[in-house]
């Protein structure tokens, strides 16, 4: 009972850092906006200047959610991954989800200029690149899932996972090797992630996708649990194995799947995340960590993306150099702090 | 096998011990043959229903050390528990009286990394037991422990079959300590397998032909093997 009621204190807690959070993310930007003037601007009140309250609506409102978003799933799939494969090295990296969505990427974008008689009519934008990544990621899933069909080791599972990892971004080097400096680029500009072009649609067709794999996670929390006992135990417990590993498996495809696609690929905010709240909430109980790693996730997510836009400045730094330096540090200090890295 | 009983099995290495205990575990599909539970067949339970009824202890290390020892034990209870897994009243009482049984209470708040091979090895029986199926299954349970904790990890088993009625059978390499400490024996051998109490194996010169006699004989008198010099 103690126990319980600390948990709830700390979740009190966090949702509050989660709302400050939120608030600092949305009142720093390019153009430099009073926090009272954005509390304004947030409770639909108006501004000072009118345009600000436009920033803030059409701008910085929904760069927000989708951080929020994009830590959250990222943060779960990296979780269920690591329970999964029993692994604390997995990540929605590891599945060969996010190279998927590269690859999808990849052949819109460089591909367009290699093979012009068949992809000249496509246009590159912002749509025709999410779905893309979504096809690739989705296409890459549905093979280890087949895959998954055929092995029963989930360690082998997890190795063609990184096979598929590695083809992807050999095929994409080869790519880059035939396409002209201009599609490289604007490849490169959606390798380095970004959060802030989506609009209110994109972002409820997100808010969707994430929806429903948090929606899946929570009905897999009694098997992931078992799953600390390993395959053998959990079948012993009574779990379904078969069926929950699909549904874990299903769950992750669309946390990172449906983030890469809208975001880009954003690294370490999946393997970081899970480590972290293990270490802070000192449990290994997927009834508090999966609500736990949704409120960190969102929560790192929003100081990176704080940070990548450079307050005050007309730059903005790619997302997913953020995450790395920020995120690599996390799990350095956290290995040495324990010696070893157990999940 | 009936209720409250202590048995074991025993063998060379690469016999199947384990696979038999595995495969009547349900932890492994069978090739060929018949497991009835209860009279009914094994293969007629659904995996929840066969949770509620087999416990296992299996040598294969837990998947994260990283759980504390309360953590582990309460997951025995998950057959029980509802689509989320929340204890119940009822769910502590029988993980407290598993803990009880064992004696680790002081081991309660211990990671798993921190316990030595003797109390992971209570801890899992403590599971095994909280899981309160009528039959416990376990594989080579005292594997790299030393004499005493080896017996003492026999006779808890025993006390418990017979204090909580249930069923126990476990695979060992401890011929002598189980000779003096099961109700039954199963010796598996390649040509012919035979079942009985240990007096009665004793008497049939069952255990005679385990080894090869050229370098260990079996004393009937004092149930104990020789190695021949």
């Amino acid at each position: 009972m103690q126990k319980s009621i600390s948990y709830r204190a700390y979740f009190i807690l966090l949702l509050l850092v989660l709302i400050v959070c939120f608030l600092v993310n949305i009142s720093l930007g390019s153009v430099s906006i009073p926090l009272q003037e954005t509390l304004n601007a947030v409770l639909g009140k108006s501004t000072e200047v009118d345009s600000w309250s436009y920033i803030i609506w059409n701008y910085r409102i929904p760069k927000a959610f989708t951080a929020i978003l994009v830590g959250s799933g990222l943060a779960l799939s990296g979780l269920l991954m690591q329970t999964l494969f029993r692994n604390p090295l997995a990540g929605p990296f590891v599945l060969g989800i996010s190279a998927g969505a590269s690859l999808g990427a990849a052949l819109l974008i460089l591909g367009s200029s290699l093979f012009t008689g068949f992809f000249a009519f496509t246009m590159v934008n912002d749509i025709s690149l999410a779905l893309a990544a979504s096809v690739g990621s989705f296409l890459v899933l549905l093979a280890v899932m087949v895959v998954a069909s055929k092995v029963k080791d989930t360690m082998a599972l997890l190795i063609i996972g990184l096979m598929f990892g590695s083809i992807t971004t050999a095929v994409v080097s080869v790519l880059s090797y035939f396409s002209t400096a201009e599609k490289l680029q604007q490849y490169v500009y959606w390798s380095f992630g970004s959060i802030g072009n989506l609009s209110w649609n994109q972002l409820l067709l997100l808010f969707t996708i994430i929806a429903i794999g948090i929606l899946m996670s929570i009905f897999s929390i009694k098997s992931l649990n078992a799953l600390l006992l390993g395959e053998s135990y959990a079948k012993s417990l009574g779990v379904n194995m078969k069926q929950s590993r699909y549904f874990i498996i299903i769950a992750t495809g669309l946390l990172a799947g449906g983030v890469t696609a809208f975001a880009g690929p954003i690294a370490f905010i999946g393997l970081a995340v899970p480590h972290l709240t293990r270490q802070i909430f000192n449990t290994t109980d997927h009834k508090i960590l999966v609500p736990a790693v949704l409120i960190y996730g969102a929560i790192l997510m929003l100081i990176c993306d704080t940070i990548a836009q450079m307050p005050n400045s007309a730059n903005v730094l790619p997302i997913n150099a953020i995450t790395s330096i920020i995120g690599a540090p996390v799990v350095i200090w956290l290995l040495i702090r324990k010696r070893k890295m157990i999940f | 096998m009936s209720e409250g009983e202590v048995a074991a099995i025993v063998g060379i290495n690469g016999i199947g011990k384990s696979t038999l205990l595995r495969t009547l575990g349900n932890v492994q599909p069978k090739l060929s043959g018949n497991i009835t539970l209860n009279k009914i067949p094994l293969e007629n339970y659904s995996i929840q229903e066969l949770a509620s009824e087999i416990s296992v202890v299996l040598t294969e290390p837990i998947a994260t050390k990283n759980l504390t020892v309360l953590e582990l034990i309460s997951l025995g209870r998950q057959p029980y528990t509802n689509w989320i897994g929340t204890l119940t009243e009822e769910d502590r009482e029988k993980i407290s009286l598993a803990v009880e049984m064992l004696q680790i209470e002081e081991l309660k708040s211990k990671k798993c990394y921190e316990l030595s091979d003797g109390q992971l090895q209570r801890v899992m029986i403590a599971r095994a037991l909280a899981q309160d199926t009528q039959l416990i299954l376990l594989d080579e349970p005292t594997t790299h422990l030393d004499l005493y904790h080896k017996v003492k990890i026999l006779k808890l088993l025993k006390s418990i079959a017979h204090k909580t009625n249930k069923t126990i059978l476990f695979t060992t390499h401890e011929i002598e300590i189980a000779i003096q400490l099961c109700d039954k024996m199963l010796i598996l051998e390649s040509r012919q397998s035979t079942f009985g109490s240990p007096c009665e194996l004793i008497q049939k010169k069952s255990f005679e032909n385990l080894f090869p006699s050229d370098t260990i004989t079996f004393d009937s008198q004092t149930g104990s093997f020789r190695v021949n010099k």
